[in-house]
């Protein structure tokens, strides 16, 4: 970080800004986890992180990049690409699986599955 | 050329993205780049998967701005759920039941990443028999105006792109 010196002052300012909210968001994302009640709430808590907050991570890293060594670095785009396809996945996927496992052992207020209300059981999936 | 090249537009993302990771547009890189996007492209024509019609791209740039905007907005909405003292506000959270006229599977998943990365709305399942989704929302308020939201918002644009 020797180069960060010689940056101009709004590039350093607006670096500095993007950063720190950046990193607040993912903070506020992991006070969330523990602050929410329900497994249904808290899921949604990380999702501030891995949105807007990596957002913010990856302008920064894209503007101080391509200030010090003077050309386009692009190549965040394809971490905010990878995270953006992947990350919903996995939080479907716990949803899915906490959804499902509360519905066979009927804990918590989840709404029953359309095929179960009509009665056709557990074992026609 | 759909024998030798099964899934153009993947190929060349694939070819993009190489290029991207190595920064660099020399003829090396580019060489194995093709190879890589040619290797993916086959690997991806073995699964048969249904082939997806695009139409209508031009809904494409307004929805992602339009989900861009989402994003900000409700980040802010749930740091401020998050950050708000304990009991300060009576909130409900819960799950909404959303019929669908969207059948396609890629128009489906597209709205399943698009609900799921916004934060405060996790897709939570989906019935394919009756098409309907059930989605859980932090903050609850109106479930017709979810309904409203997920069909006027995002479901009509990409049956647009997807059907």
């Amino acid at each position: 970080m020797t180069q960060a010196a010689e940056l101009p002052s709004w590039a350093a300012l607006a670096i500095a800004v993007l950063l720190l909210s950046g990193a607040g968001l993912a903070l506020v994302g992991a006070v969330g986890l523990l602050r929410l009640q329900t497994f249904y709430e808290r899921v949604h808590a990380p999702t501030l992180g891995t949105t807007l907050g990596i957002g913010c991570v990856l302008l920064a890293s894209m503007l101080y990049f391509s200030l010090v060594q003077t050309r386009f670095i692009l190549h965040e785009i394809l971490i905010a690409v990878l995270v953006v396809i992947t990350t919903p996945v996995t939080l479907m996927l716990l949803t899915r699986a906490a959804l499902y496992r509360d519905r066979i052992e009927g804990r918590g207020a989840v709404p029953p599955a359309l095929r179960f209300r009509r009665g056709r059981g557990i074992d026609n999936q | 050329m759909r024998r030798i090249l099964p899934h153009p537009l993947l190929a060349f993302l694939l070819l993009i993205a190489w290029l991207l990771l190595m920064e660099s547009v020399s003829p090396g890189a580019v060489l194995l780049g093709s190879i890589l996007a040619l290797g993916g492209s086959w690997a991806l024509a073995s699964l048969a998967l249904p082939r997806a019609r695009l139409r209508r791209l031009i809904v494409l740039p307004g929805l992602m701005r339009d989900v861009l905007v989402e994003v900000v907005r409700s980040n802010n909405a749930v740091a401020r759920i998050i950050l708000s003292p304990k009991g300060s506000s009576p909130r409900r959270s819960g799950f909404v039941r959303i019929p669908l006229d969207m059948r396609d599977p890629y128009g489906l998943a597209a709205l399943a990443c698009i609900l799921t990365a916004t934060p405060g709305t996790v897709w939570a399942d989906y019935e394919a028999e009756e098409s309907t989704m059930l989605l859980h929302v932090l903050d609850l308020i109106d479930e017709a105006e979810w309904v409203r939201i997920v069909k006027e918002k995002w479901e009509q644009r990409l049956m647009e792109i997807f059907e």
